[in-house]
């Protein structure tokens, strides 16, 4: 029974080029890390570095959430309901540090 | 009033469609997913809050490096541990290797979703028993590194002056690296982070088996995979931040 229904089903060619791109996007990524490795062993910690490092991590993100995650072939209003939220955190950041700071400053 | 409702049907949000064109199910993981990514940027933000309200190590004035309370660790300096080498110091070696694993366990989701997307019930299995076992290893990898982080190092932290290590390794209230919330903070956020590749794995193993046992194939489709894969991607995203704030910066 159950084989006489799996029977009927179409298997479809595997997509060769969409295969390719999701292996690229794997490179892609294999890369950032590895860029990030060269800058964490032959650069001093600065705020430079760490501008860096957070550059690297968005792009990242990016790939991941736009390829992998299949965002960036969604429709707008979906893409827009999933980051424009993400634009709060911006502001809890800015925050959250300045006030751990402070509160270092005062000796707390 | 007619002009009105002409403006209504012409437009996609006025019911008997998917104005975003994804299913229910693809919408509402969606927005768990968006959910969960503001539980795990306070985590984070509260991470760099608690850092910058503690000293930061200057090499400068401070010289040496050495592990001490005054002052929050260089991460580079706490994790430098690989399994086999004992005494080797490797900084973030052992992290990167748990990186590429997870990364590459996202790619064989992807190539599962690819897969199911045609039908291919052979293909969906075998990447998704990759993405199994990228995940477990993973999981095996943390566990490795949680031993290791809470047994600490050999010559522990001195608390005495008298050259002798003191205490060793790390807990809740103390830890040789740094601070307290340092080790706090630590199995907090890699501890939750855990908890979610743990799920993933249950979650992927549930698929696998529907996939083996044919439940998809009956469906017709395989947009569980879809979903399931978006779950695993984003526990793959939160760990790129987690490897950059808490193992780089």
């Amino acid at each position: 029974m159950a084989s006489e229904e799996t029977s009927n089903i179409e298997i479809k060619p595997a997509n060769k080029e969409k295969i390719r791109g999701i292996w690229k996007v794997a490179l892609y990524l294999a890369i950032i890390t590895a860029i990030e490795f060269v800058f964490a062993f032959t650069m001093d910690a600065g705020f430079l570095r760490t501008s860096i490092f957070i550059f690297l991590t968005i792009v990242k993100a990016f790939f991941i959430v736009s390829e992998f995650m299949h965002l960036g072939h969604e429709k707008k209003s979906l893409v827009y309901a999933i980051i424009l939220p993400m634009v709060f955190l911006v502001w809890l950041l800015v925050v959250l540090l300045k006030e751990g700071s402070y509160i270092f400053d005062i000796g707390f | 009033m007619s002009s009105v409702t002409a403006i209504k049907k012409d437009s996609i949000w006025s019911g008997g469609q998917s104005p975003m064109k994804a299913s229910y199910g693809k919408l509402m993981m969606w927005f768990f997913l968006l959910s969960d990514a503001f539980t795990f940027s306070g985590l984070l933000i509260t991470y760099g809050m608690i850092r910058f309200r503690h000293l930061a190590f200057d090499a400068e004035t401070m010289g040496e490096f050495a592990f001490s309370r005054e002052y929050w660790p260089i991460p580079e300096e706490v994790f430098q541990a690989v399994p086999f080498l004992h005494g080797v110091s490797a900084p973030l070696v052992f992290v990167g290797i748990m990186t590429f694993v997870l990364i590459l366990s996202s790619v064989t989701m992807v190539l599962a979703v690819e897969a199911g997307q045609r039908m291919d019930k052979k293909a969906v299995e075998k990447w998704m028993l990759w993405t199994l076992v990228g995940g477990i290893t993973f999981l095996g990898c943390q566990a490795w590194e949680w031993s290791h982080f809470i047994h600490g190092t050999e010559n522990g932290l001195d608390l005495t002056g008298d050259g002798i290590g003191d205490f060793f390794g790390a807990n809740l209230t103390f830890n040789e690296y740094g601070p307290s919330n340092f080790a706090a903070l630590f199995f907090f956020i890699t501890g939750f982070h855990g908890t979610h590749v743990f799920s993933g794995v249950v979650l992927n193993y549930i698929v696998y088996y529907n996939t083996v046992t044919g439940v998809y194939e009956r469906r017709g489709h395989y947009e569980m995979v879809e979903k399931v894969g978006l779950y695993w991607h984003f526990v793959d995203l939160v760990w790129v931040f987690v490897f950059t704030f808490f193992y780089l910066v």
